[in-house]
């Protein structure tokens, strides 16, 4: 196995849409392997996605497992995923791999309904909720060429002010 | 490199006021760090790190036309510090009840014995004109458990301030 060079900001093949896995073949598993040992070289992400070594295809890591109480799906290679439903919204901190020594809020769904193909190309469907359902949500913008600072609220955005202001 | 300084601009608010201000910076060759920059109360305030090969009374001479025609209050201090030295907050304290004097002291007094370091604190005023309602909402970092915090906090929420104490989760992907 070999540790890959993750991309990082300004580079702008961060900002590239990825395309579908076609092939589910040794390459690929091989290539899932080294993606995975990118991962755990990194500072403690638990998540990793193709294009962050420059590998432009639909394909992504979540591990969520190593956080105590997480409700999670253990390891989880995500090949061509898809969210076909979101729930509820909630602000959580976020940094990646790719934007060293930043981190900022982001507004995530709070549950989804996920479906992606394994490394075999078997279709699954999952539901997720709360820290793991962000990390897909995370992972699966950089598929689409978008970084969680593209998303950044600013300090100031509040869910809770939000929520009481809809009470009026 | 030369060291940062931390410029400081108060000014009834208006537009261009930024523009203006780092214009002048630029042309004089000022590098600029970390900044907060937020409208507090009617007025724009500035907090800006900046840098350049230049001494702080050059840097208030090149910003006098322009403070003078936005009218704003200027001061710089020397400061050590230096970028990349972020920390992430692993809790959000957030109050809100009736305005009454002293909520903020209590709160951070609190805090602070359990050695809470505030990171980022804003409050505001809002409600209605006669019947002002107060919210503030911080983030920091503290090694003591939640519960703890929770706890300390205990007295101060039996009587009547709302604070509620959240775990922030850093998520790295
Ligand atoms: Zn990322």
């Amino acid at each position: 196995m070999a540790i890959l060079d993750i991309l990082k900001l300004p580079d702008s093949r961060l900002k590239q849409v990825s395309q579908p896995v076609t092939q589910f073949d040794a390459a690929l598993q091989h290539f899932i392997a080294d993606l995975e040992a990118t991962r755990q070289a990194g500072p403690s992400a638990v998540g990793i996605a193709a294009p962050q070594v420059a590998c432009f295809q639909r394909m992504v890591i979540v591990d969520v497992s190593g956080r105590p109480k997480t409700p999670n799906h253990g390891y989880l290679v995500l090949i061509n995923p898809e969210i076909v439903h979101w729930e509820g919204h909630a602000i959580g901190r976020e940094g990646c791999l790719s934007v060293p020594d930043y981190t900022g809020n982001v507004i995530r769904a709070t549950a989804i309904r996920l479906r992606a193909q394994d490394c075999d190309g078997q279709l699954h469907e999952f539901e997720m909720e709360g820290y793991e359902a962000r990390a897909v949500q995370h992972e699966m913008d950089h598929l689409d060429g978008l970084l969680f600072v593209d998303r950044v609220v600013s300090r100031r955005t509040d869910l809770y002010r939000r929520k009481s202001a809809r009470l009026d | 490199m030369a060291a940062w300084n931390m410029l400081t601009l108060v000014g009834a608010d208006r537009s261009g006021i930024v523009a203006q201000v780092t214009r002048t910076l630029y042309q004089l060759g000022g590098n600029l760090g970390e900044a907060s920059m937020i409208r507090l109360g009617g007025n724009f305030t500035i907090m800006l790190m900046v840098r350049g090969d230049f001494s702080t009374e050059a840097m208030l001479e090149a910003l006098a036309p322009v403070s003078a025609k936005l009218d704003l209050r200027v001061h710089v201090d020397a400061v050590r510090g230096e970028l990349h030295q972020h920390q992430v907050p692993n809790f959000q304290v957030r109050v809100n009840g009736a305005d009454r004097a002293g909520i903020v002291a209590e709160v951070t007094a609190i805090l602070a014995a359990l050695g809470f370091n505030i990171l980022e604190l804003d409050s505001n005023v809002a409600g209605e004109v006669n019947q002002p309602l107060y919210l503030m909402n911080i983030q920091g970092f503290c090694d003591a458990p939640l519960k703890a915090l929770e706890n300390a906090l205990a007295p101060l929420i039996a009587q009547g301030v709302a604070v509620t104490v959240t775990p922030l989760e850093l998520m790295i992907g």
